[in-house]
C-alpha cells in the first residue's frame, strides 16, 4: 500500500526548502453524503517533520484544512542526504510515517 | 376584554379576504390537477428540445408538496410558475434556434 | 393569401408555393453545405482569441485561467511540482494497467496500446455515426469485454482519462472532421450548442468564454474557450476531486440553471468534437488542476 505522503525536500545552501503533498480525506464533518447523513469528521490533528530527531515544523490541524493537503515550508540546518521524518496523526487515532532524503 | 364578531361581519371578512387574496373561492384539487397538468406538458415540451430549466423542475416538486400538504392555494401557484417558467424555456430553446449565429466567432 | 407580383399582376398561388416548396429545400442544402468550413471556422476561432490577448502565447491558451492571471500563474506554477492530480493519475496507471475478467486488457482497444493517443479523440465514427469521446470509448472497451459500464462522473472514469491525457502531454490535438456530412453535421451540432443560450441565466458557452475570459465569475477567472479541454481532465479544489469533460458540461449546464443531459448525451460529445477540433494545434495539457 503506497504511502500517503510524498515529500520533496531540496538543499540550497543554508535553506532546505521542503514540499509535502498528503493523501487524506479532510472531513470536516459538515458535509452530508447523497443519503443526507453527515460524513463524519476524519481529519489530521497534528503533522511533524523532524531532522535528526528535532522537530523543525509543527502543525496542528483542524477542519478548515481541505482534503489532499499541501505544505511548502524552509528550514535552516540540513545537507543534502540527511534524513527528514515526515508523520501525522489524526482525530480517528489512524497515523503515518515516513522518511525522506534531502535532496 | 375583546368582542367576538357577529356572524355577518365574519362572512363580509372572510369574503373580503378571499378577494385580497386573489381567489373568490380557495384553490381546490382539482383546479390544482389542471394546473399542474398544463405545467407538467409545457415542461415535457421542453425536455424534447432538451432545455429544461432547474428552476421549473423546483416549482414543479414544491407544488406536489403542497398538493400532498393539502394547501392547494400553493400548489395551483407554484403550478402556475413552473408553467411560465416552462413557456419561458421553450421561448428560449426556439429563438435561440436562429439566434445563436449572432454569438459565432466569424 | 395570394401573392401580387411587381408587375400587379396576381400570380397562381398554387404554382407559387410548389416553385417556393422545390427551391427552399435546395438553396437551404446548398448554402449549408457551402457555408461551414471547419478548418476557416478553426482559424477565426484562435485569431480572435490572439487578437483579444496580444501578450499570450498560443500554446499558453492551454493553461486557461492561468494564461491570463498572473498571481494564480504563480502559484499553479508552484503547485504543479506536486500537484493534486498526483493520486488520480497514479490510480489511472494502475486501473489501465489492469486486467478485465477475460485477460484482456484497456491497451487492446486502442492504437499504440492506448499510450500517447488522447490528442486523437473526439474521432467520429462513420460505422455507429457518432463522435466517439475518449470516455465513451473507454466505456465501450469494457462493454466489449464483458464489464460493466463506469459513471462517466465518477473518480475511476477521471483517473483513467488522466492517466491517458499525461501520456498524450504536449502532443497536439489532432482532430479529424471525415468528409462525410454526418461528421459534418456532428461538427456543426457542436458548434451550435455552443453558442446556444439555455438555462434560466440565459448563458451560452460563449457567454462566459469567448465573451468574458479572464473577467471573474466570482472568485473564479474565467477560462478562454480556446483550449479549454486540453488540460482535461482536471482536479478541481472546489470539488475537491478529479473530474472528467462529462462531469464539467453537467456542472456548467447546471450552473446556469439548465438541466443537464445525462453524460456523453449527443449533443455533448458534438460539443466536445467541436471545442477539441477548433483548439487542433494546441498541446495536451491534461491532467489539469483548477480553483
Amino acid at each position: 500500500m503506497a504511502s500517503s505522503i510524498r515529500v520533496r525536500a531540496i538543499a540550497n545552501g543554508e535553506t532546505t526548502e521542503v514540499q509535502t503533498l498528503i493523501q487524506h480525506p479532510m472531513d470536516s464533518g459538515f458535509i452530508k453524503n447523497d443519503k443526507g447523513d453527515f460524513i463524519p469528521a476524519h481529519y489530521i490533528t497534528e503533522l511533524a517533520f523532524e531532522h535528526n530527531g528535532k522537530p523543525v515544523f509543527v502543525a496542528d490541524w483542524g477542519t478548515a484544512v481541505s482534503k489532499d493537503p499541501y505544505v511548502k515550508f524552509a528550514f535552516k540546518g540540513a545537507t543534502k542526504g540527511d534524513d527528514l521524518k515526515v508523520s501525522w496523526i489524526d482525530n480517528k487515532g489512524e497515523s503515518d510515517t515516513a522518511t525522506f532524503k534531502v535532496q | 376584554m375583546r368582542n367576538l364578531p357577529n356572524a355577518r361581519t365574519l362572512i363580509f371578512g372572510l369574503l373580503v379576504h378571499s378577494f385580497v387574496c386573489g381567489n373568490a373561492f380557495a384553490a381546490s384539487e382539482a383546479d390544482f390537477k389542471q394546473a399542474y397538468a398544463a405545467a407538467d406538458a409545457a415542461e415535457r415540451q421542453a425536455g424534447t428540445l432538451r432545455n429544461q430549466w432547474l428552476v421549473t423542475e423546483a416549482a414543479l416538486t414544491d407544488a406536489k408538496k403542497a398538493a400532498e400538504k393539502g394547501d392547494f392555494d400553493r400548489a395551483v401557484a407554484a403550478a402556475k410558475e413552473a408553467e411560465a417558467l416552462a413557456k419561458a424555456s421553450i421561448f428560449q430553446a426556439e429563438s435561440e434556434k436562429e439566434v445563436w449565429k449572432n454569438l459565432e466567432i466569424r | 393569401m395570394a401573392h401580387v407580383d411587381g408587375a400587379g399582376k396576381r400570380v397562381s398561388m398554387r404554382w407559387l408555393s410548389i416553385l417556393l416548396a422545390a427551391l427552399l429545400p435546395a438553396a437551404t442544402c446548398a448554402a449549408a453545405a457551402d457555408d461551414t468550413d471547419p478548418a476557416k471556422e478553426a482559424r477565426a476561432f484562435r485569431d480572435f482569441f490572439v487578437k483579444k490577448f496580444p501578450n499570450v502565447k498560443l500554446d499558453d491558451f492551454a493553461n486557461g485561467p492561468y494564461s491570463l492571471n498572473e498571481d494564480m500563474r504563480r502559484q499553479w506554477e508552484e503547485k504543479e511540482q506536486f500537484p493534486p492530480y498526483e493520486f488520480s493519475l497514479e490510480s489511472g496507471k494502475e486501473l489501465f494497467a489492469k486486467p478485465f475478467a477475460n485477460g484482456k486488457h484497456y491497451a487492446d482497444c486502442f492504437t499504440n496500446s492506448g499510450i500517447g493517443v488522447r490528442q486523437n479523440y473526439p474521432q467520429f465514427d462513420v460505422k455507429s455515426s457518432k463522435v466517439i469521446t475518449l470516455e465513451l470509448a473507454l466505456n465501450q472497451c469494457r462493454e466489449a469485454n464483458g464489464e460493466n459500464a463506469i459513471s462517466y462522473t465518477g473518480e475511476d472514469m477521471a483517473a483513467l482519462t488522466a492517466y491517458m491525457a499525461f501520456t498524450s502531454r504536449g502532443k497536439p490535438f489532432d482532430i479529424k472532421i471525415p468528409d462525410d456530412p454526418r461528421a459534418r453535421a456532428a461538427y456543426e451540432n457542436g458548434k451550435r450548442y455552443f453558442y446556444t443560450r439555455r438555462g434560466q441565466l440565459n448563458f451560452s458557452c460563449a457567454t462566459c468564454h469567448v465573451q468574458n475570459p479572464g473577467e471573474r465569475l466570482r472568485a473564479e477567472v474565467l477560462a478562454p474557450a480556446l483550449g479549454i479541454l486540453n488540460a482535461m481532465p482536471i482536479y478541481r479544489s472546489e470539488w475537491g476531486g478529479m473530474g472528467t469533460v462529462s462531469r464539467r458540461f453537467i456542472t456548467c449546464n447546471s450552473q446556469v440553471r439548465g438541466v443537464p443531459l445525462e453524460p456523453q448525451a449527443e449533443d455533448y460529445r458534438d460539443l466536445e468534437y467541436f471545442l477539441s477540433y477548433v483548439a487542433n494545434g494546441l498541446p495536451i495539457s491534461g491532467p489539469g488542476s483548477r480553483p
